[in-house]
């Protein structure tokens, strides 16, 4: 506990330490919502009686804090650990590299529920974008969402053999994953074959579950459903295939 | 007492037979060597020994503990120097110590091993900014912070410039004064030579040979040379006569005397009975290297 309790503060400090990785993570996605928020196109309904089209995106940049910090932040960080040996000299102390792992994860939760509330403040501050009506579940469709893409992650993190490696292959997942979550041509507006291939897709899931409870309705089984699927079946593989060196 | 029993160790990556029916003990409070050319199954053999690898066949026995079965107590009282272990590029010395301390219950005082090693100056400094020889050094530090009853050291001063290499020599000195046994991997022979008092001599996964390193000397019988300038001439046949003596030539008045034993004690008496005086009078005796070639076939550094 106490291995852990460390371990995490100085991840967290290594990661604040990297001011271009720190930036990107806590303070681009509240910026970047602020810069389409300012965009007087996005104060436009997306339909009529629909939400403005901020407030669909609220929850595409809260997928996209996520998955950057799981796909691009934490396969390179664990492949470059692996690369360099600092998973093999934990082995040889009392704690366990699976404590360095935790640590890890925990914080970047830690940083994505940070930057998710800063996206949520700058929402409801400069733009009135109500904050999530089912508080409850919204957590569960982050915390579902957060398991599948971190599974993606891990998955990657134990295929790259660098640091580079891990950092390429996880921009290959994490770009085409953006697009069917709505970055670019957001959910509603996708014809349905494509919304249909969104709905199976981790972030495409994800964004409709955040989207549902924001709107303060439960999220749809079939997206929770896609999510723990995609856990599973990529944190399996990932548990398969990972090596500590 | 045998704080280390490695018996009939067996190793294979695949096909390819790593470690093979490796076995020896090591003495509580000894420095022992395990010596070899690169690839020669030194660092696998270790590896099983903290558990890093499991091993195929054979058993071990670490503080009377099984690397694997009892891995989590093995490794509180082991302290290990990897020779790929590195720590994250923007760690800082002081973090680092400050971490690898709240892994152990009781650990030591990580300011008074800085400064022992040299490093209290780079505290603030991170890891990516150090030297070669610091990250040694540092690696070194994190190797003791829990103080071990067992510090196993992986070529150690591989990478260091000649005068790191002597004081880090002079530090595991230190440590094995601190009651530490030390398992030194290595592939210099000066540095097995200076510090350990027994070695295991490693080629192509097998033990060839396992004494102090003047026992593997003394085992190859390799000659000495003895080369002088004498005061006025002495005939081939006076030093011929010594049973110590193979072999002598001359040129340009300088004398070259091959020879085993006490060699040197035998032509120098013979010397002073016909008042002779040498002058200019070199020795060069079989160090661990010509054993070392002798036993393995390999040329050693």
């Amino acid at each position: 506990m106490k291995g852990l309790c460390a371990l995490t503060i100085s991840e967290t400090r290594l990661f604040l330490r990297d001011r271009a990785s720190a930036f990107y993570t806590l303070a681009f996605p509240a910026l970047l919502l602020a810069v389409l928020g300012s965009i007087p196109f996005f104060g436009e309904p997306v339909a009529p009686d629909g939400p403005r089209l901020i407030e669909v995106y609220v929850p595409v940049v809260i997928a996209l804090v996520l998955a950057a910090v799981a796909l691009q932040g934490l396969p390179s960080l664990l492949a470059s650990y692996r690369e360099q040996g600092v998973l093999r000299r934990l082995r040889v102390t009392p704690v366990r590299p699976e404590t360095l792992l935790t640590a890890v994860l925990i914080m970047m939760l830690g940083v994505t529920a940070v930057s998710t509330v800063l996206v949520l403040a700058v929402g409801r501050i400069a733009f009135g974008v109500a904050l999530p009506a089912a508080p409850l579940a919204f957590a569960v469709a982050l915390l579902f969402t957060a398991a599948a893409i971190y599974g993606l992650g891990l998955l990657v993190a134990a295929v790259a053999s660098t640091g580079r490696a891990g950092n390429a292959i996880g921009s290959l997942v994490f770009f085409p994953m953006l697009f069917f979550g709505g970055m670019w041509l957001p959910r509603d507006a996708m014809p349905t074959l494509l919304r249909t291939i969104s709905d199976f897709t981790p972030l495409g899931a994800g964004v409709g579950a955040v989207q549902a409870a924001s709107a303060g309705a439960w999220p749809q089984l079939v997206h929770l459903g896609v999510l723990l699927a995609w856990a599973v079946a990529a944190g399996a593989l990932a548990a398969r295939l990972f090596r500590w060196e | 007492m045998a704080v280390i029993e490695v018996n009939g160790l067996l190793k294979r990556y695949g096909a390819q037979v790593a470690v093979d029916d490796v076995s020896f003990t090591v003495a509580e409070g000894e420095i022992f060597g395990v010596l070899g050319p690169n690839g020669a199954g030194k660092t696998t053999t270790v590896d099983c020994i903290t558990g890093l690898r499991v091993p195929d066949r054979g058993t071990i026995e670490v503080l009377g503990l099984d690397p694997r079965r009892d891995g989590d107590t093995l490794r509180r009282v082991l302290g290990v120097q990897l020779q790929h272990g590195r720590l994250p590029e923007r760690m800082t010395v002081g973090e680092a110590v400050a971490l690898y301390a709240s892994f152990y219950t009781d650990p030591a005082d990580g300011d008074a091993l800085l400064e022992r090693l040299g490093l209290d100056r780079m505290r603030a400094t991170r890891f990516g900014a150090l030297s070669g020889g610091q990250q040694q050094r540092l690696a070194i530090v994190l190797a003791l912070i829990g103080r071990p009853r067992i510090a196993v050291l992986d070529e150690l001063t591989t990478g260091l410039d000649p005068q790191s290499r002597r004081n880090t020599w002079e530090l595991v000195e230190q440590i094995r004064a601190d009651g530490v046994t030390v398992l030194l991997v290595t592939h210099f022979m000066e540095e097995a030579e200076r510090l350990c008092d027994r070695l295991a001599l490693i080629d192509a996964g097998r033990v060839v040979a396992i004494d102090t390193p003047d026992g593997l000397v003394e085992r190859v019988r390799a000659p000495q040379v003895i080369r002088f300038r004498p005061s006025e001439p002495v005939p081939d046949a006076v030093l011929l006569a010594l049973p110590e003596v193979a072999a002598v030539t001359q040129h340009q008045g300088c004398v070259e005397v091959t020879g085993t034993g006490d060699v040197l004690a035998a032509v120098t008496t013979a010397l002073a009975q016909r008042r002779i005086v040498a002058a200019e009078l070199r020795i060069t005796q079989p160090r661990l290297d010509d054993a070392f070639v002798a036993l393995t076939g390999e040329t050693g550094r």
